[in-house]
């Protein structure tokens, strides 16, 4: 048996164990709902147009509160790297602060924010934020020497040096750090439109919902999809960006 | 343009004291003139290229390119590394072409500047190769596009064709040795190979071991083009090779052990011819 096929019939006999104990009846369906039953609910999910609504107001946070994440995070990045005071200074708070689990920005920005959407913007860029300017300015400080060598040689200087030479040196780190930020940045969306769902209508809000109408086939559908979505730009995005850097840049095997 | 250098002493500071890597070395090197830099590791080459390139400063002593005192880089001195040290994330091309953007020459001009250089080094079919796709060999001779590109008036060579395979290094020297003839560069050239320094040199300088000071300057006088193999070169570099090999034994570092093997590597070579 291949790798496939062995994967293939190990989710086949999940899926039909799982039927046969729904079927049993030994819990009640809003308890333990059958596969089928969650893909009923997905479907009609997709078709009334809920799912795409919580979907595209929690890509629209994300890909907006992550790219001012990247933004900052990769040139604050870039200055502590290149900076002694900066990196002694700003640069040990940003490692500090790295451990905090980014959810519990979310009292503090319901406080100076209110409930409004700029607090869910400020908990999202705080999750990925860290993360790509630690990211960032790794690569920078691992820049091999001799490409600045060369490049001080050939005459770069200034803002040529880091837009040309420092940047692109760093890129692989600065893909990884994205890749990690977005995923941190996608959780702590998540649990902030979990805690704080009045006012979204987000993905998180969704599963909250399955939760008050007591309705674990609601639940289990959008489970799914945050896991596709989280699967998808992982594989599809990040993954293949981070492979072609890397054997271009030589770094793989 | 006139290279002088006078007095050149590096010390290094370390944590265990300080280290004297080059000691009043004092040189001169013409335009258009082919010098060849032959020392046991550590003797301070490397270090007496980085300060004429700028990238170090000398702890005494100047360097001064037509009188004038070199301080910092300039793209009128360029570097070529062993590790040919082209940005992986530019294509072959823009490689070449990096010096020139560098400096502000404008666009239509660099490409016309650097098609001109790449096809020098026979790599014109290569433009849009990025770096990885090429060999050592390959890359090399895009560096040395790279540093043409800019038409600098002297050519600092630390150890480029170390890295490379017997057959690649005899092809790089002709093609070296044609862009001297056609550009007329004032080249400085390291290397750790006695027969290299010959074929290419006008004059191949010994350092002495650590802290290095120049030990003797022979002249080539041989007819170009030179040929690696041929009885003048192997003769003059037997008698280069046995100044060169009284410094190695009285090193006892490792680097230098290495160093002796392939030294006597190429004597033996040398005796079978
Ligand atoms: N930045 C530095 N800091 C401290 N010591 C240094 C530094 N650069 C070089 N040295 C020391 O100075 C000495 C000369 O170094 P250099 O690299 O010039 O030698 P080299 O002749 O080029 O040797 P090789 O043939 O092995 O390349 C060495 O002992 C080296 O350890
Ligand atoms: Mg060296």
């Amino acid at each position: 048996m291949n790798n496939l096929t062995r994967k293939l019939t190990f989710f086949a006999a999940l899926l039909a164990v799982w039927q046969a104990l729904a079927w049993s009846g030994l819990w009640a369906e809003y308890i333990f709902p059958s596969p089928l039953g969650v893909v009923q609910t997905l479907v009609r999910g997709f078709q009334n147009g809920t799912y795409l609504i919580g979907i595209v107001t929690s890509m629209q946070r994300l890909v907006i509160g992550f790219g001012i994440s990247a933004s900052i995070g990769i040139l604050s990045g870039l200055a502590i790297g290149r900076s002694k005071l900066l990196d002694e200074t700003v640069g040990s708070i940003a490692l500090g602060l790295q451990t905090l689990p980014s959810i519990c920005w979310l009292p503090f920005a319901i406080l100076w924010f209110g409930m409004s959407e700029t607090a869910i913007f400020f908990v999202v860029i705080m999750g990925a934020l860290l993360a790509i300017t630690t990211a960032t300015e790794a690569g920078v400080k691992n820049t091999p020497p001799l490409y600045l060598r060369a490049a001080r040689n050939l005459g770069a200087h200034g803002w040529k040096m880091y837009a040309l030479v420092i940047f692109p040196a760093a890129l692989p780190e600065i893909i990884t750090g994205m890749k990690l930020g977005w995923s941190f940045a996608w959780r702590s969306l998540m649990a902030a439109e979990l805690l704080y769902a009045s006012t979204s209508l987000g993905l998180g809000y969704l599963l909250n919902m399955g939760r008050e109408l007591n309705d674990m086939s609601r639940v289990m559908a959008v489970m799914l999809v945050i896991i596709a979505i989280g699967l998808v730009v992982d594989r599809l995005i990040f993954a293949p960006i981070e492979t072609r850097v890397r054997a271009r840049w030589g770094l793989s095997g | 343009m006139k290279l002088e250098i006078r007095d050149v002493t590096k010390t290094f500071q370390s944590k265990n004291g300080a280290l004297t890597a080059l000691d009043a070395v004092d040189l001169d090197v013409q335009a258009g003139e082919f010098v060849c830099l032959l020392g046991p590791s550590g003797c301070g080459k490397s270090t007496l290229l980085n300060v004429i390139a700028g990238l170090d400063a000398p702890t005494r002593g100047h360097a001064r390119m037509d009188g004038k005192p070199i301080q910092g880089t300039g793209t009128d001195r360029v570097m070529i590394f062993q590790s040919a040290a082209l940005f992986p994330w530019l294509s072959v091309f823009d490689n070449v072409k990096f010096g020139l953007n560098m400096i502000g020459v404008p666009k239509p001009e660099r490409q016309v500047i650097a098609r001109k250089y790449l096809q020098m080094v026979h790599l014109a079919e290569f433009e849009q190769a990025s770096v990885h796709e090429l060999s050592g060999g390959m890359q090399q001779r895009v560096a040395i596009a790279r540093a043409l590109a800019l038409n600098p008036d002297v050519l600092l060579m630390d150890e480029p064709f170390g890295a490379l395979d017997a057959q690649t290094r005899d092809l790089l020297h002709d093609e070296l040795q044609t862009i001297w003839t056609e550009t007329r560069k004032t080249i400085l050239f390291v290397t750790h190979n006695v027969r290299e320094a010959v074929v290419l040199g006008d004059r191949v300088v010994v350092l002495s071991a650590r802290p290095g000071r120049i030990k003797k300057i022979f002249t080539i006088d041989l007819p170009r083009p030179r040929q690696i193999e041929s009885y003048a070169v192997v003769d003059l570099a037997r008698e280069i090779m046995a100044v060169l090999k009284e410094d190695v034994l009285a090193s006892t570092r490792d680097a230098d052990a290495r160093l002796l093997q392939t030294l006597e590597a190429q004597m033996v070579g040398d005796d079978v011819l």
